[in-house]
């Protein structure tokens, strides 16, 4: 009964596709699933600590165990400041590099480059901490901060920002850290972008006398400017994210400081420092508080970058 | 068409080489090409006329490996002589290619970028340069309302006389045509070859193409080309009817090629 048999494997075949369908859309189902539920235990979490600061939290800068009182503001500052110092030092170094790679150095020296990106970005982030601790630290306390603190903190209006005792360790040093950290994503994605824009494109503009920078500036970043975002979005996410690098070389202290140069606090270093010695329920919950926080932060910075993708393209008028 | 008098020669090409490399691409070519009129560049896949056209613009330069020698001689000064600026020298010499390359910007845009790059003009006189450069494409009427819109937006054909409006917005002397039509429809086609007709009165034209009924009703002047050599170049009724040399006649015959 050849019918039979066929009619049996197709019945057979049938159910596999229903079993393959359940399987594939139980996946996709999963990521919601736990993404509701992170945010839904952060936020049962740090209960007690909202009830007990309410708003108050956010603009509180006092941290202090002993009293059980808490603010965010130091770490969020800290977060925010790093974050930005490491995008303000790595788009331009990124584009630079992507550029020269793609544009303008010789062919042979594109691979040897692209893979010492790739193994720049690999790099486990806890090394960049201990290399920042022991010898970048180090060394911006003896060169740098010096001549920072003597041409920069005496400027008027930004002065204040830029003096302070040479440590080594600081906000200005993690976010130095993050950018050298963050780099290898942007670059890596902006030359990818860059290679696929179509040659014919780039010798228009070659053709009607275009210098390389004005071909780069006015139609290759506006013909990738998507994945342009996109990378600069990854590396935000990872600067902002970014824990142990930052643990070791921020300073890990709550006092809120003008300066750059002196200590601070960033979200995931607090939550990594503080946890295992955390005692009492305000002080756990008032943690898990700053980790809703971060989430947030992260959800907003990128619904803003797809919002500025979208204006963007209406400006362009497509 | 009859025999054509030629023009004072614009482009005056003497012993050009050209190499990949090691590879010889062109050899020997020596070529007038006539001022305000048409010239074609045809031949089978290979035979150097895109390689010769984009000498007259250094576009090679881009590539590492690519070279020239010899002399190409508008108005006496030879531009492939280190000492010519290449920014320059594309502002005189303006390309379109084989396929629409819009910039990703607005139309009025993508006319402003080449002007901007050369000449300070207030926006009154950029305005009217764009509607000039759009008029003189033949797109003014179709875009005229949509200015703001991106240019990447727009039909194939339209894309292609927006490239050729970029291109003679500069205001170049000698315009390039690499294909213009090969990714367009017939009528579209149709469209830019009767556009070439009427910018010969104020451009001198270099047209490479495939299609040698195209090279035939838009040209003045043919070039036939084999495997980097210039086989026979004349005006076009001449090369077409009455080629002097059988490789011409076996290729626009149909032989071969």
């Amino acid at each position: 009964m050849p019918t039979f048999l066929q009619e049996a494997r197709l019945k057979r075949q049938n159910w596999f596709d229903i079993l393959f369908r359940g399987i594939t859309r139980l996946s996709a189902f999963a990521v919601l699933a736990l993404l509701a539920s992170i945010i839904g235990s952060l936020i049962i979490g740090s209960q007690p600590s909202i009830e007990a600061f309410g708003t108050h939290f956010l603009f509180s800068s006092e941290w202090n165990p002993v009293t059980d009182k808490f603010g965010a503001v130091v770490p969020i500052v800290g977060t925010l400041v790093t974050a930005g110092i490491a995008l303000l030092i790595g788009i331009p170094v990124s584009f630079g590099i992507a550029l020269f790679l793609t544009e303008l150095s010789p062919r042979w020296m594109r691979r040897p480059f692209g893979i010492a990106i790739e193994l720049l970005a690999g790099i486990p982030s806890i090394i960049y901490g201990m290399w920042g601790l022991f010898v970048f630290a180090p060394f911006f306390a003896d060169n740098i901060e010096p001549w920072i603190n003597h041409h920069i903190g005496t400027q008027p209006v930004i002065g204040p920002f830029f003096s302070g005792p040479p440590m080594g360790i600081g906000v200005l040093t993690a976010g130095i850290i993050l950018a050298i950290m963050v780099i290898p994503f942007i670059a890596s994605v902006m030359r990818d972008v860059f290679e696929v824009v179509p040659t014919m494109l780039k010798e228009s503009a070659y053709g009607l006398g275009s210098t390389t920078w004005e071909v780069m500036w006015n139609v290759v970043l506006p013909y990738t400017k998507i994945g342009v975002v996109g990378g600069i979005m990854l590396g935000l996410g990872r600067a902002l994210g970014e824990t142990m690098a930052v643990t070791f070389v921020i300073g890990n202290s709550h006092d809120l400081s003008k300066s750059l140069l002196m200590p601070g606090n960033s979200i995931s270093a607090a939550l990594a420092n503080e946890f295992n010695e955390a005692v009492g329920e305000l002080y756990i919950s008032s943690l898990i508080e700053l980790g809703l926080i971060l989430f947030f932060i992260t959800f907003v910075v990128l619904s803003l970058a797809r919002y500025l993708l979208f204006k963007l393209s209406q400006r362009e008028g497509t | 068409m009859n025999d054509e008098i030629a023009n004072a020669p614009k482009l005056v090409v003497r012993n050009l080489n050209f190499y990949y490399g090691s590879y010889l691409a062109l050899k020997d070519i020596n070529l007038d090409i006539p001022e305000k009129m048409v010239t074609a560049f045809i031949g089978p896949s290979g035979c150097g006329k895109s390689t010769l056209l984009r000498t007259f613009n250094r576009m090679y330069e881009l590539y590492p490996k690519q070279k020239a020698t010899g002399e190409i001689l508008p108005d006496g000064n030879n531009i492939l002589s280190v000492k010519q600026d290449l920014n320059n020298l594309r502002a005189k010499i303006g390309m379109v290619f084989q396929k629409p390359t819009p910039f990703p910007m607005s139309i009025y845009d993508n006319i402003a970028f080449g002007v901007k790059l050369y000449e300070q003009m207030n926006r009154h006189d950029m305005d009217d340069r764009v509607e000039w450069a759009l008029k003189k494409a033949a797109l003014w009427n179709e875009v005229k309302d949509k200015l703001k819109q991106s240019g990447m937006g727009l039909s194939g054909g339209q894309q292609q006389r927006l490239c050729i409006a970029r291109a003679i917005a500069v205001k170049p002397q000698v315009l390039l045509l690499d294909e213009p039509t090969s990714a367009l429809d017939p009528i579209s086609t149709a469209h830019i070859e009767k556009l070439i007709d009427e910018l010969k009165e104020e451009f001198t034209i270099v047209i490479v193409t495939h299609n040698m009924q195209q090279a035939a009703r838009v040209s003045d002047f043919t070039a036939y080309m084999y495997l980097g050599d210039l086989i026979e170049f004349g005006d076009t009724s001449t090369v077409f009817t009455n080629p002097k040399r059988k490789e011409t006649e076996d290729y626009i015959t149909g032989r071969f090629g």
